[in-house]
Protein backbone atom coordinates (compact mmCIF):
# COMPACT_ATOMS: atom_id res chain seq x y z
CA UNK A 1 0.00 0.00 0.00
CA UNK A 2 0.91 3.30 -0.92
CA UNK A 3 0.95 6.76 1.01
CA UNK A 4 2.09 8.68 -2.07
CA UNK A 5 -1.64 9.76 -2.89
CA UNK A 6 -1.90 11.15 0.84
CA UNK A 7 1.33 13.49 0.25
CA UNK A 8 0.53 14.20 -3.40
CA UNK A 9 -2.89 15.70 -2.09
CA UNK A 10 -1.80 17.45 1.09
CA UNK A 11 -3.65 20.29 -0.14
CA UNK A 12 -6.71 19.17 -0.56
CA UNK A 13 -7.04 17.34 2.80
CA UNK A 14 -6.26 20.75 4.37
CA UNK A 15 -8.81 22.14 2.68
CA UNK A 16 -11.08 19.33 3.71
CA UNK A 17 -10.06 19.74 7.29
CA UNK A 18 -10.64 23.11 7.29
CA UNK A 19 -14.41 22.88 6.58
CA UNK A 20 -14.60 20.51 9.16
CA UNK A 21 -13.26 23.10 11.60
CA UNK A 22 -15.51 25.20 10.40
CA UNK A 23 -18.63 23.28 10.39
CA UNK A 24 -17.53 22.00 14.26
CA UNK A 25 -17.22 25.71 15.50
CA UNK A 26 -20.10 27.13 14.21
CA UNK A 27 -22.19 23.73 14.76
CA UNK A 28 -21.27 24.12 18.67
CA UNK A 29 -21.42 27.94 19.19
CA UNK A 30 -24.79 27.57 17.86
CA UNK A 31 -25.60 24.33 19.61
CA UNK A 32 -23.68 26.20 23.09
CA UNK A 33 -26.77 28.81 22.77
CA UNK A 34 -29.57 25.98 22.10
CA UNK A 35 -28.39 23.67 25.16
CA UNK A 36 -28.26 26.65 27.31
CA UNK A 37 -32.16 28.19 26.33
CA UNK A 38 -33.07 24.14 26.52
CA UNK A 39 -32.15 23.64 29.55
CA UNK A 40 -33.07 26.73 31.33
CA UNK A 41 -36.62 25.63 29.80
CA UNK A 42 -36.43 21.82 30.83
CA UNK A 43 -35.94 23.82 34.54
CA UNK A 44 -38.12 26.75 34.55
CA UNK A 45 -40.96 27.31 36.98
CA UNK A 46 -43.48 27.95 33.62
CA UNK A 47 -44.77 24.15 32.62
CA UNK A 48 -45.76 25.05 28.92
CA UNK A 49 -41.87 25.65 29.06
CA UNK A 50 -40.25 23.19 30.75
CA UNK A 51 -42.76 20.60 28.36
CA UNK A 52 -40.98 22.56 24.75
CA UNK A 53 -37.88 21.56 26.12
CA UNK A 54 -38.76 18.41 26.85
CA UNK A 55 -40.18 18.10 23.60
CA UNK A 56 -37.03 19.67 21.98
CA UNK A 57 -34.63 17.02 23.40
CA UNK A 58 -36.51 13.78 23.14
CA UNK A 59 -37.19 14.86 19.27
CA UNK A 60 -33.81 15.55 18.43
CA UNK A 61 -31.81 13.30 20.61
CA UNK A 62 -33.77 10.25 19.31
CA UNK A 63 -33.53 10.66 15.76
CA UNK A 64 -30.27 9.61 13.44
CA UNK A 65 -28.64 12.75 12.44
CA UNK A 66 -28.74 11.14 8.73
CA UNK A 67 -32.36 11.45 9.02
CA UNK A 68 -32.63 15.12 10.24
CA UNK A 69 -30.32 16.16 7.16
CA UNK A 70 -32.45 14.64 4.59
CA UNK A 71 -35.27 15.67 6.23
CA UNK A 72 -34.23 19.32 6.44
CA UNK A 73 -32.35 19.89 3.29
CA UNK A 74 -34.64 17.82 0.76
CA UNK A 75 -37.91 18.45 2.87
CA UNK A 76 -37.83 22.31 3.49
CA UNK A 77 -37.20 23.28 0.21
CA UNK A 78 -41.14 22.30 0.09
CA UNK A 79 -41.99 24.59 2.16
CA UNK A 80 -40.55 27.32 0.54
CA UNK A 81 -37.50 27.05 2.92
CA UNK A 82 -34.21 26.48 1.58
CA UNK A 83 -30.36 26.71 2.56
CA UNK A 84 -27.00 25.83 1.28
CA UNK A 85 -25.68 22.65 2.03
CA UNK A 86 -23.16 24.72 4.35
CA UNK A 87 -25.68 26.28 5.98
CA UNK A 88 -28.30 23.41 6.11
CA UNK A 89 -25.38 21.72 7.73
CA UNK A 90 -24.82 24.34 10.60
CA UNK A 91 -28.15 24.40 11.12
CA UNK A 92 -28.78 21.12 11.20
CA UNK A 93 -25.74 20.09 13.44
CA UNK A 94 -26.40 22.70 15.78
CA UNK A 95 -29.89 21.68 16.45
CA UNK A 96 -29.10 18.02 17.20
CA UNK A 97 -26.30 18.31 18.82
CA UNK A 98 -28.02 21.01 20.99
CA UNK A 99 -30.11 18.33 22.77
CA UNK A 100 -27.36 16.85 23.69
CA UNK A 101 -25.59 19.96 25.21
CA UNK A 102 -28.98 20.99 27.03
CA UNK A 103 -28.97 18.00 29.04
CA UNK A 104 -25.83 18.01 29.64
CA UNK A 105 -26.24 21.53 31.24
CA UNK A 106 -29.01 20.63 33.18
CA UNK A 107 -27.07 17.69 34.71
CA UNK A 108 -25.00 20.48 35.88
CA UNK A 109 -27.73 22.67 37.12
CA UNK A 110 -28.84 19.62 39.25
CA UNK A 111 -25.15 19.82 40.87
CA UNK A 112 -25.85 22.99 42.33
CA UNK A 113 -27.15 23.00 45.67
CA UNK A 114 -31.02 23.61 46.45
CA UNK A 115 -30.59 26.46 48.88
CA UNK A 116 -28.30 28.66 46.33
CA UNK A 117 -31.58 29.14 44.21
CA UNK A 118 -33.84 29.53 47.43
CA UNK A 119 -31.23 32.24 48.44
CA UNK A 120 -30.77 33.89 45.23
CA UNK A 121 -34.77 34.34 44.97
CA UNK A 122 -34.90 35.32 48.67
CA UNK A 123 -32.81 38.36 47.60
CA UNK A 124 -35.13 39.42 45.05
CA UNK A 125 -33.25 37.96 41.66
CA UNK A 126 -35.32 37.35 39.14
CA UNK A 127 -35.76 33.44 37.73
CA UNK A 128 -33.25 34.64 34.80
CA UNK A 129 -30.88 36.37 37.14
CA UNK A 130 -30.77 33.45 38.93
CA UNK A 131 -29.77 31.24 36.19
CA UNK A 132 -27.35 33.61 34.94
CA UNK A 133 -25.36 35.11 38.07
CA UNK A 134 -25.72 31.99 40.41
CA UNK A 135 -26.02 28.71 38.57
CA UNK A 136 -25.02 28.26 35.19
CA UNK A 137 -21.20 29.45 36.14
CA UNK A 138 -21.34 26.61 38.86
CA UNK A 139 -23.21 24.33 36.49
CA UNK A 140 -21.17 25.00 33.34
CA UNK A 141 -17.99 24.04 35.22
CA UNK A 142 -18.74 20.61 36.27
CA UNK A 143 -19.41 19.55 32.64
CA UNK A 144 -16.88 20.68 30.60
CA UNK A 145 -16.03 17.20 30.61
CA UNK A 146 -19.35 15.78 28.95
CA UNK A 147 -19.54 18.83 26.99
CA UNK A 148 -15.85 18.30 25.67
CA UNK A 149 -17.09 14.67 24.10
CA UNK A 150 -20.24 16.48 22.54
CA UNK A 151 -17.84 18.48 20.80
CA UNK A 152 -15.33 15.85 19.60
CA UNK A 153 -19.10 13.94 18.32
CA UNK A 154 -19.58 16.30 16.77
CA UNK A 155 -16.42 17.12 14.90
CA UNK A 156 -17.11 13.14 13.91
CA UNK A 157 -20.72 13.98 12.83
CA UNK A 158 -19.82 16.63 10.71
CA UNK A 159 -18.59 14.07 7.90
CA UNK A 160 -22.50 13.50 7.54
CA UNK A 161 -22.33 16.96 5.65
CA UNK A 162 -21.07 14.71 3.23
CA UNK A 163 -24.41 13.57 2.28
CA UNK A 164 -25.55 17.15 1.27
CA UNK A 165 -22.68 17.44 -0.88
CA UNK A 166 -20.54 19.57 1.60
CA UNK A 167 -16.79 18.39 1.09
CA UNK A 168 -15.22 18.29 4.20
CA UNK A 169 -12.68 15.68 5.49
CA UNK A 170 -15.11 12.80 5.00
CA UNK A 171 -16.05 14.43 1.75
CA UNK A 172 -12.47 14.58 0.32
CA UNK A 173 -11.64 11.23 1.05
CA UNK A 174 -14.20 10.00 -1.24
CA UNK A 175 -13.69 12.28 -3.86
CA UNK A 176 -10.00 10.94 -3.85
CA UNK A 177 -11.13 7.79 -3.58
CA UNK A 178 -12.46 7.84 -6.72
CA UNK A 179 -10.31 9.69 -8.12
CA UNK A 180 -7.08 7.17 -7.27
CA UNK A 181 -8.98 3.73 -6.66
CA UNK A 182 -6.91 3.65 -3.58
CA UNK A 183 -9.66 3.75 -0.97
CA UNK A 184 -7.18 2.12 2.00
CA UNK A 185 -4.37 4.52 1.66
CA UNK A 186 -6.81 7.61 1.34
CA UNK A 187 -9.03 6.58 4.01
CA UNK A 188 -5.51 6.25 6.27
CA UNK A 189 -5.01 9.70 5.59
CA UNK A 190 -8.60 10.55 6.34
CA UNK A 191 -7.67 8.47 10.07
CA UNK A 192 -4.95 10.61 10.74
CA UNK A 193 -6.69 13.78 9.74
CA UNK A 194 -8.99 13.14 12.04
CA UNK A 195 -6.75 12.58 15.07
CA UNK A 196 -5.22 15.51 14.37
CA UNK A 197 -7.99 17.65 14.83
CA UNK A 198 -9.61 15.66 18.06
CA UNK A 199 -6.45 14.75 20.14
CA UNK A 200 -5.39 18.12 20.66
CA UNK A 201 -9.40 18.66 21.13
CA UNK A 202 -8.82 16.37 23.82
CA UNK A 203 -5.70 18.23 25.50
CA UNK A 204 -7.41 22.18 24.99
CA UNK A 205 -10.74 20.79 26.66
CA UNK A 206 -8.41 18.75 29.60
CA UNK A 207 -6.43 22.47 29.99
CA UNK A 208 -9.87 24.07 30.45
CA UNK A 209 -11.22 21.72 32.48
CA UNK A 210 -8.53 21.66 34.84
CA UNK A 211 -8.54 25.87 34.83
CA UNK A 212 -12.31 26.50 35.71
CA UNK A 213 -12.31 23.02 38.47
CA UNK A 214 -13.57 24.38 41.69
CA UNK A 215 -10.78 24.76 44.10
CA UNK A 216 -11.14 21.72 46.62
CA UNK B 1 -31.57 -32.32 36.40
CA UNK B 2 -27.87 -31.61 35.68
CA UNK B 3 -27.53 -34.81 33.98
CA UNK B 4 -30.95 -34.22 32.07
CA UNK B 5 -29.25 -31.51 31.16
CA UNK B 6 -26.13 -33.08 29.55
CA UNK B 7 -28.42 -36.01 28.11
CA UNK B 8 -30.62 -33.28 26.22
CA UNK B 9 -27.45 -31.57 24.64
CA UNK B 10 -26.14 -34.75 23.65
CA UNK B 11 -29.27 -36.02 22.08
CA UNK B 12 -29.55 -32.47 20.02
CA UNK B 13 -25.61 -32.69 19.22
CA UNK B 14 -26.46 -36.53 17.79
CA UNK B 15 -29.60 -35.56 15.38
CA UNK B 16 -27.93 -32.29 14.17
CA UNK B 17 -25.10 -34.74 13.05
CA UNK B 18 -27.75 -36.99 11.37
CA UNK B 19 -29.43 -34.02 9.77
CA UNK B 20 -26.40 -32.68 8.58
CA UNK B 21 -25.44 -35.72 6.66
CA UNK B 22 -28.98 -36.32 5.30
CA UNK B 23 -28.50 -32.92 4.19
CA UNK B 24 -25.10 -33.93 2.24
CA UNK B 25 -26.40 -36.75 0.68
CA UNK B 26 -29.82 -35.61 -0.50
CA UNK B 27 -27.49 -32.70 -1.78
CA UNK B 28 -25.70 -35.54 -4.08
CA UNK B 29 -28.76 -37.36 -5.15
CA UNK B 30 -30.20 -34.11 -6.51
CA UNK B 31 -27.30 -33.18 -8.44
CA UNK B 32 -26.76 -35.99 -10.66
CA UNK B 33 -29.41 -36.42 -12.52
CA UNK B 34 -29.46 -32.94 -13.62
CA UNK B 35 -25.73 -32.46 -14.36
CA UNK B 36 -26.40 -35.18 -16.68
CA UNK B 37 -29.36 -34.19 -18.67
CA UNK B 38 -27.87 -31.04 -19.54
CA UNK B 39 -24.25 -29.90 -20.47
CA UNK B 40 -21.66 -30.58 -17.49
CA UNK B 41 -18.98 -28.54 -16.12
CA UNK B 42 -15.80 -28.24 -18.85
CA UNK B 43 -12.53 -29.35 -17.38
CA UNK B 44 -9.87 -26.73 -16.77
CA UNK B 45 -6.18 -26.89 -16.57
CA UNK B 46 -5.21 -27.78 -13.31
CA UNK B 47 -3.85 -24.73 -10.59
CA UNK B 48 -6.02 -22.06 -12.95
CA UNK B 49 -8.15 -19.69 -11.38
CA UNK B 50 -11.27 -21.35 -13.42
CA UNK B 51 -10.08 -24.70 -11.78
CA UNK B 52 -10.00 -23.11 -8.43
CA UNK B 53 -13.56 -21.76 -8.55
CA UNK B 54 -15.23 -24.78 -10.07
CA UNK B 55 -13.57 -27.08 -7.58
CA UNK B 56 -14.74 -24.08 -4.41
CA UNK B 57 -17.91 -24.72 -6.07
CA UNK B 58 -18.96 -21.29 -5.88
CA UNK B 59 -18.14 -17.92 -8.43
CA UNK B 60 -18.56 -14.52 -5.88
CA UNK B 61 -19.50 -12.22 -7.74
CA UNK B 62 -19.72 -8.45 -6.32
CA UNK B 63 -22.98 -6.27 -7.98
CA UNK B 64 -24.62 -3.42 -6.97
CA UNK B 65 -28.40 -3.74 -5.54
CA UNK B 66 -29.66 -0.67 -6.15
CA UNK B 67 -29.10 -0.20 -9.68
CA UNK B 68 -32.26 -0.38 -11.85
CA UNK B 69 -31.86 -2.41 -14.49
CA UNK B 70 -28.32 -3.88 -14.30
CA UNK B 71 -28.37 -5.53 -10.58
CA UNK B 72 -31.29 -4.31 -8.28
CA UNK B 73 -32.41 -6.32 -5.11
CA UNK B 74 -35.89 -7.01 -5.62
CA UNK B 75 -37.21 -6.40 -1.66
CA UNK B 76 -40.23 -9.33 -2.06
CA UNK B 77 -37.81 -12.49 -3.75
CA UNK B 78 -34.50 -11.09 -1.89
CA UNK B 79 -32.64 -11.91 -5.70
CA UNK B 80 -30.89 -9.59 -7.36
CA UNK B 81 -32.05 -8.83 -10.74
CA UNK B 82 -30.61 -7.03 -14.05
CA UNK B 83 -28.05 -7.38 -17.19
CA UNK B 84 -24.80 -7.51 -15.01
CA UNK B 85 -26.76 -10.37 -13.02
CA UNK B 86 -27.21 -11.82 -16.23
CA UNK B 87 -23.63 -11.61 -17.46
CA UNK B 88 -22.57 -12.87 -14.21
CA UNK B 89 -24.66 -16.07 -14.39
CA UNK B 90 -23.70 -16.94 -18.05
CA UNK B 91 -19.97 -16.67 -17.06
CA UNK B 92 -21.35 -18.73 -14.74
CA UNK B 93 -22.57 -21.61 -16.54
CA UNK B 94 -19.17 -21.14 -18.34
CA UNK B 95 -17.68 -22.83 -15.79
CA UNK B 96 -20.01 -24.85 -13.89
CA UNK B 97 -22.16 -26.05 -16.92
CA UNK B 98 -25.50 -25.12 -17.65
CA UNK B 99 -26.70 -26.06 -13.87
CA UNK B 100 -25.39 -23.26 -12.01
CA UNK B 101 -28.48 -23.23 -8.97
CA UNK B 102 -26.89 -21.77 -5.68
CA UNK B 103 -23.40 -22.10 -7.48
CA UNK B 104 -23.34 -18.12 -8.09
CA UNK B 105 -22.97 -15.89 -4.41
CA UNK B 106 -24.11 -12.13 -4.95
CA UNK B 107 -22.31 -9.79 -2.60
CA UNK B 108 -23.21 -5.87 -2.49
CA UNK B 109 -20.78 -4.09 -4.27
CA UNK B 110 -21.12 -0.13 -4.22
CA UNK B 111 -18.88 2.32 -6.17
CA UNK B 112 -16.24 2.92 -3.61
CA UNK B 113 -15.67 -1.35 -2.46
CA UNK B 114 -15.13 -2.57 -5.47
CA UNK B 115 -11.53 -2.26 -5.68
CA UNK B 116 -10.47 -3.36 -2.57
CA UNK B 117 -13.12 -6.49 -2.59
CA UNK B 118 -11.09 -7.64 -5.71
CA UNK B 119 -7.64 -7.44 -4.20
CA UNK B 120 -8.67 -8.93 -1.08
CA UNK B 121 -10.63 -11.72 -3.10
CA UNK B 122 -13.94 -11.27 -1.30
CA UNK B 123 -15.32 -11.52 -4.99
CA UNK B 124 -14.08 -13.30 -7.92
CA UNK B 125 -15.25 -10.99 -10.04
CA UNK B 126 -17.03 -7.59 -10.40
CA UNK B 127 -19.62 -6.84 -12.25
CA UNK B 128 -21.57 -3.91 -11.60
CA UNK B 129 -21.54 -0.99 -14.39
CA UNK B 130 -17.99 -1.04 -13.51
CA UNK B 131 -16.50 2.05 -16.23
CA UNK B 132 -13.01 0.70 -17.63
CA UNK B 133 -10.56 3.37 -16.81
CA UNK B 134 -7.05 4.06 -17.07
CA UNK B 135 -6.82 4.35 -13.18
CA UNK B 136 -8.68 1.82 -12.48
CA UNK B 137 -6.82 -0.19 -14.69
CA UNK B 138 -3.55 0.56 -12.76
CA UNK B 139 -4.88 -2.22 -9.00
CA UNK B 140 -7.13 -4.16 -11.14
CA UNK B 141 -7.90 -5.79 -14.48
CA UNK B 142 -10.76 -6.04 -16.67
CA UNK B 143 -12.41 -8.46 -18.77
CA UNK B 144 -15.03 -7.16 -22.10
CA UNK B 145 -16.49 -4.43 -22.04
CA UNK B 146 -19.70 -5.89 -22.47
CA UNK B 147 -21.95 -2.62 -22.82
CA UNK B 148 -20.93 0.77 -23.79
CA UNK B 149 -23.06 3.35 -21.82
CA UNK B 150 -23.27 7.26 -22.66
CA UNK B 151 -23.10 9.51 -20.22
CA UNK B 152 -25.91 12.27 -20.60
CA UNK B 153 -27.75 14.99 -19.15
CA UNK B 154 -31.54 14.94 -17.60
CA UNK B 155 -33.71 18.30 -16.96
CA UNK B 156 -36.88 18.94 -15.94
CA UNK B 157 -39.62 18.48 -18.03
CA UNK B 158 -40.27 21.55 -20.47
CA UNK B 159 -36.87 22.83 -20.01
CA UNK B 160 -35.49 23.44 -23.65
CA UNK B 161 -32.68 25.81 -22.52
CA UNK B 162 -29.99 22.86 -22.36
CA UNK B 163 -29.31 21.24 -25.75
CA UNK B 164 -25.56 19.55 -25.49
CA UNK B 165 -23.16 19.05 -22.99
CA UNK B 166 -21.46 22.99 -23.15
CA UNK B 167 -24.98 24.28 -22.53
CA UNK B 168 -23.95 22.93 -18.95
CA UNK B 169 -20.91 25.66 -18.68
CA UNK B 170 -21.87 27.80 -15.38
CA UNK B 171 -24.68 26.29 -14.74
CA UNK B 172 -25.16 23.58 -11.74
CA UNK B 173 -25.06 20.11 -12.33
CA UNK B 174 -25.50 17.27 -9.71
CA UNK B 175 -23.79 14.33 -9.86
CA UNK B 176 -22.95 10.89 -7.90
CA UNK B 177 -19.73 10.88 -5.48
CA UNK B 178 -17.60 8.34 -6.58
CA UNK B 179 -18.45 8.13 -10.29
CA UNK B 180 -17.14 9.30 -12.78
CA UNK B 181 -19.53 11.19 -14.55
CA UNK B 182 -18.25 14.33 -12.87
CA UNK B 183 -14.49 14.42 -14.38
CA UNK B 184 -16.10 13.54 -17.52
CA UNK B 185 -18.40 16.41 -17.20
CA UNK B 186 -15.68 18.87 -16.12
CA UNK B 187 -13.20 17.85 -19.34
CA UNK B 188 -16.67 18.69 -21.61
CA UNK B 189 -17.95 22.06 -19.59
CA UNK B 190 -15.11 23.38 -17.21
CA UNK B 191 -17.33 26.10 -16.02
CA UNK B 192 -19.96 24.20 -14.60
CA UNK B 193 -20.91 24.17 -10.93
CA UNK B 194 -20.29 20.85 -9.47
CA UNK B 195 -20.47 21.96 -5.70
CA UNK B 196 -23.89 19.89 -5.63
CA UNK B 197 -23.14 15.79 -5.56
CA UNK B 198 -25.24 12.97 -3.10
CA UNK B 199 -24.82 9.33 -2.76
CA UNK B 200 -27.60 8.24 -4.97
CA UNK B 201 -29.26 9.76 -8.14
CA UNK B 202 -32.45 9.99 -6.85
CA UNK B 203 -31.34 12.66 -4.41
CA UNK B 204 -29.82 14.48 -7.20
CA UNK B 205 -33.38 14.25 -9.05
CA UNK B 206 -34.67 15.80 -5.79
CA UNK B 207 -31.92 18.31 -6.25
CA UNK B 208 -33.49 19.07 -9.96
CA UNK B 209 -37.23 19.21 -8.67
CA UNK B 210 -36.43 21.76 -6.22
CA UNK B 211 -34.19 23.99 -8.36
CA UNK B 212 -31.25 23.47 -6.58
CA UNK B 213 -29.61 22.31 -9.75
CA UNK B 214 -30.20 22.75 -13.37
CA UNK B 215 -29.05 19.45 -14.68
CA UNK B 216 -28.27 16.12 -13.92
CA UNK B 217 -25.42 14.19 -15.22
CA UNK B 218 -24.50 10.32 -15.57
CA UNK B 219 -24.73 7.25 -17.91
CA UNK B 220 -27.97 6.82 -20.00
CA UNK B 221 -29.04 3.97 -19.01
CA UNK B 222 -29.06 5.18 -15.32
CA UNK B 223 -31.03 8.73 -16.27
CA UNK B 224 -33.14 6.25 -18.13
CA UNK B 225 -34.11 4.73 -14.95
CA UNK B 226 -34.92 8.34 -13.30
CA UNK B 227 -36.97 9.33 -16.18
CA UNK B 228 -38.97 6.21 -16.70
CA UNK B 229 -40.09 6.07 -13.07
CA UNK B 230 -41.44 10.30 -13.33
CA UNK B 231 -42.14 11.00 -16.79
CA UNK B 232 -43.97 14.40 -15.99
CA UNK B 233 -41.18 15.70 -14.48
CA UNK B 234 -38.09 14.95 -15.91
CA UNK B 235 -36.65 14.54 -19.50
CA UNK B 236 -33.37 13.23 -21.11
CA UNK B 237 -31.63 15.89 -23.15
CA UNK B 238 -29.94 12.99 -25.09
CA UNK B 239 -26.95 14.20 -26.01
CA UNK B 240 -24.62 11.16 -25.49
CA UNK B 241 -21.24 12.99 -25.10
CA UNK B 242 -18.64 10.26 -23.36
CA UNK B 243 -18.36 6.31 -24.20
CA UNK B 244 -18.66 4.27 -21.24
CA UNK B 245 -17.64 0.83 -21.29
CA UNK B 246 -18.19 -1.61 -18.53
CA UNK B 247 -16.13 -3.93 -17.69
CA UNK B 248 -16.01 -7.27 -15.35
CA UNK B 249 -13.39 -6.04 -13.04
CA UNK B 250 -10.97 -9.13 -11.55
CA UNK B 251 -7.78 -9.63 -9.79
CA UNK B 252 -4.62 -7.75 -11.39
CA UNK B 253 -2.59 -10.79 -13.00
CA UNK B 254 -5.18 -12.98 -13.37
CA UNK B 255 -4.79 -13.50 -17.02
CA UNK B 256 -6.03 -17.02 -16.92
CA UNK B 257 -9.58 -15.61 -16.24
CA UNK B 258 -9.58 -12.71 -18.17
CA UNK B 259 -8.85 -14.45 -21.42
CA UNK B 260 -11.49 -17.02 -19.87
CA UNK B 261 -14.54 -14.36 -19.88
CA UNK B 262 -13.36 -12.71 -22.60
CA UNK B 263 -13.98 -15.89 -24.74
CA UNK B 264 -17.00 -15.90 -23.08
CA UNK B 265 -18.11 -13.21 -23.88
CA UNK B 266 -17.71 -13.52 -27.51
CA UNK B 267 -19.54 -16.95 -27.11
CA UNK B 268 -22.25 -15.25 -25.52
CA UNK B 269 -22.62 -12.42 -27.93
CA UNK B 270 -22.57 -15.57 -31.09
CA UNK B 271 -25.39 -17.49 -29.52
CA UNK B 272 -27.27 -14.27 -28.77
CA UNK B 273 -27.61 -15.07 -25.07
CA UNK B 274 -26.29 -11.43 -24.41
CA UNK B 275 -29.11 -10.07 -26.64
CA UNK B 276 -31.47 -12.11 -24.73
CA UNK B 277 -30.49 -11.41 -21.71
CA UNK B 278 -30.34 -7.15 -22.71
CA UNK B 279 -34.03 -7.61 -23.64
CA UNK B 280 -35.22 -9.31 -20.38
CA UNK B 281 -33.49 -6.80 -18.46
CA UNK B 282 -32.43 -3.24 -19.87
CA UNK B 283 -34.93 -3.19 -22.32
CA UNK B 284 -37.36 -1.99 -19.78
CA UNK B 285 -35.97 1.35 -19.32
CA UNK B 286 -36.83 2.04 -23.39
CA UNK B 287 -33.43 1.23 -24.58
CA UNK B 288 -32.94 -0.31 -28.11
CA UNK B 289 -31.01 -3.63 -28.10
CA UNK B 290 -27.53 -2.26 -29.81
CA UNK B 291 -24.82 -4.65 -31.03
CA UNK B 292 -22.33 -5.93 -28.32
CA UNK B 293 -19.15 -3.86 -27.91
CA UNK B 294 -16.08 -5.93 -28.97
CA UNK B 295 -14.35 -7.23 -26.29
CA UNK B 296 -10.51 -5.32 -25.64
CA UNK B 297 -7.99 -7.86 -25.45
CA UNK B 298 -5.24 -5.41 -24.38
Amino acid sequence: MTLSVVFDNLGRFGHGMWVTVELTLLGFALAFVIGIVVAACRVSPVPPLRLAGTLYVEVFRNIPLIVLFVLFFFGFPKLGIRYSPFVSSVIVLSVYTGAFVGETVRAGINTVAKGQAEAARSIGLTFTQLLRIVVLPQALRSVVAPLGNLFIALVKNSSIAYTISVVELTGVADRLTTETAKPIAVFSGAFVAYLILTIPSGYVLGIVERRVAFKR
Amino acid sequence: MKMRTWKAIGTVMALSVLLAACGSSSKKVNASPSTTAVAGPPAFPAGSAMDAIQKKGKLVVGTKFDQPLFGLKNPTTGKVEGFDVEIANLIAKGIFGNDITGKVDFVEAVSKNREPFIQNGTVDIVVATYTINATRKQVVDFAGPYFIAHQDIMVKKGDTSIKSVTDLNGKKVCSVQGSTSLDNLKAKAPTADTSITFDVYSKCAEALTDGRVQAVTTDNVILGGLVAAEKDKYQLVNAPFTDEPYGIGLKKGANDLRTFINDRLDAIYKDGSWKKAFESTVSAGGLATPTPPPVDRY
